[in-house]
């Protein structure tokens, strides 16, 4: 496929923050701020914005009150908004959006979620599976917090007892499963 | 029947008792699981937050391993978040054609190519729409008489893409239950958000989730689930909880299959039930009395 094919495309590559706040805004144009998400959200009640008052910020890109609320990183995805939403936007899916803009960011509020994505996404790619005790050693090791994995000592120890989590330490070195398709998706993304 | 089975991350470690008892409750019903060669994880949560185009081609590259399989089966997901990933894929092609041009040119470094032609069902879509509940009763060794059970359905194998129940007010796992010989649970919040990974990332506000399913389902002897993220949820704070609210909210929480195993006839052991973080001794009585 040529190159040229891809920039008509750009639209799903989203790693230039401004391009994609430009789209979220496009995506929810026709909100008419009714309110039914944030009446529908199981989390609003310890939001600092409503989702209401989330999407009227994103129609009027006002990139950094989104950013230092702490609104879109407490969406836990259930979809109900979506569901419900009169007119149909995939608001769900755009709290994804708002999260890869964080992410490509380094937002500091959101450090801590973006090192659990990175993590995850560590040992994915590396072993094409998630192991799930070497990705939260790997997600307290860049922390660097020592009293973190205290937070998740006692689920941890409940699912050692069933043997059900082994101790295992990461590996950072050596070639990765699916290291061609990630280096594919970066080579495709930085093209856009 | 016969399904291509994906079983996915979480059922190789945290949720291994879903996954064998997914496989025996299946097969106690007469059904064939195909296992999907060399799948690898559906991108869960952490893709989408990284790239967009990455969280669709991880789910892609399991659905054109099943289209390459050729058995001419849907995919049977027991994960809601593995099942949402890969129906978004089919359904976000359809919406953007050209959005396969670029998944089959990153698929192309496996040496894989995706046709959009096969279906990802999740585990209760299964049982609730192929199989009549006068079948599954005509398979029951052990009735499970008195057992009150409350369903629990959580989000992502109702929403965005439903298509077997109201994803609203769900009720396809009812006459599932009922066939089992149990009783149903009448309760509202079912469809409700155990808070997922805010677990991790926001404890107070996950725990809030919760508590409000655990109260709700005082009355009742057990919650089933078809997701190891609720499972895990509901199963793995109720000490805390019931200290936090002052009463004993401590109740079993079962997979779904292992519910069905009971009754099909299958032992604890043969579902894993020993590895469960909520599985009392009150309900173990109980299903030692009724019989």
């Amino acid at each position: 496929m040529s190159a040229q094919q891809l920039d008509l495309t750009s639209q799903a590559y989203e790693s230039a923050a401004s391009d994609a706040m430009a789209s979220i805004q496009e995506k929810i144009q026709a909100c008419m701020q009714c309110g039914t998400c944030s009446g529908s959200c199981p989390n609003a009640s310890a939001m600092d914005y409503t989702p209401r008052q989330l999407w009227r910020l994103a129609q009027l890109g006002q990139k950094d009150e989104i950013f230092n609320s702490k609104t879109f990183y407490l969406c836990s995805a259930c979809y109900f908004c979506t569901l419900r939403c009169p007119r149909g936007l995939p608001l769900t899916e755009t709290i994804g959006a708002l999260k890869r803009i964080a992410a490509a960011e380094g937002i500091e509020m959101y450090k801590s979620s973006i090192q659990f994505y990175k993590s995850f996404m560590d040992t994915v790619r590396r072993y094409g599976r998630v192991r799930e005790m070497e990705f939260m050693n790997r997600y307290f090791l860049a922390m660097k917090n020592p009293f973190l994995p205290f937070k998740f000592a006692s689920l941890g120890l409940k699912l050692m007892g069933k043997g059900k989590v082994s101790l295992e330490m990461p590996k950072f070195f050596g070639k990765g499963r699916l290291d061609a398709m990630f280096r594919k998706v970066e080579e495709l993304e930085a093209k856009r | 029947m016969k399904y291509i089975y994906y079983s996915g991350c979480s059922l190789q470690g945290t949720a291994l008792e879903y996954n064998v008892s997914t496989r025996a409750a299946m097969q106690a019903l007469g059904s064939e699981l195909v296992e999907l060669e060399d799948w690898t994880c559906c991108g869960a949560s952490a893709a989408e937050a990284t790239s967009y185009l990455l969280a669709i081609v991880l789910a892609a590259r399991n659905l054109a391993l099943g289209e390459r399989m050729e058995v001419g089966a849907d995919f049977l997901i027991p994960c809601s978040a593995c099942y949402l990933n890969l129906a978004r894929v089919g359904e976000h092609v359809k919406q953007d054609p050209e959005l396969l041009n670029k998944i089959n040119e990153v698929l192309s470094e496996e040496g894989l190519s995706y046709k959009g032609g096969i279906k990802a069902r999740h585990l209760l879509d299964v049982v609730a729409t192929d199989f009549d509940p006068e079948d599954i009763d005509a398979r029951v060794k052990r009735k499970l008489s008195g057992v009150r059970v409350a369903p629990y359905y959580g989000c992502q194998a109702l929403r965005p893409y439903c298509s077997f129940d109201d994803p609203e007010q769900p009720q396809s796992m009812e006459p599932l239950i009922e066939a089992l010989g149990a009783e149903v649970h009448p309760w509202t919040v079912g469809a409700k958000c155990c808070g997922a990974a805010l677990m991790s990332t926001k404890k107070n506000v996950a725990i809030e989730r919760v508590t409000g399913i655990l109260a709700a389902a005082r009355g009742a002897d057990c919650i089933v689930t078809v997701c190891p993220m609720c499972q895990i949820n509901l199963e793995g704070y109720q000490a805390k909880v019931s200290k936090t609210r002052g009463e004993a909210l401590d109740i079993s929480i079962l997979y779904l299959p292992q519910l069905m195993g009971l009754a099909l006839g299958l032992s604890e052991k043969e579902l894993k039930l020993n590895l469960n973080l909520a599985f009392t001794d009150s309900f173990r009585a109980k299903l030692k009395t009724e019989k």
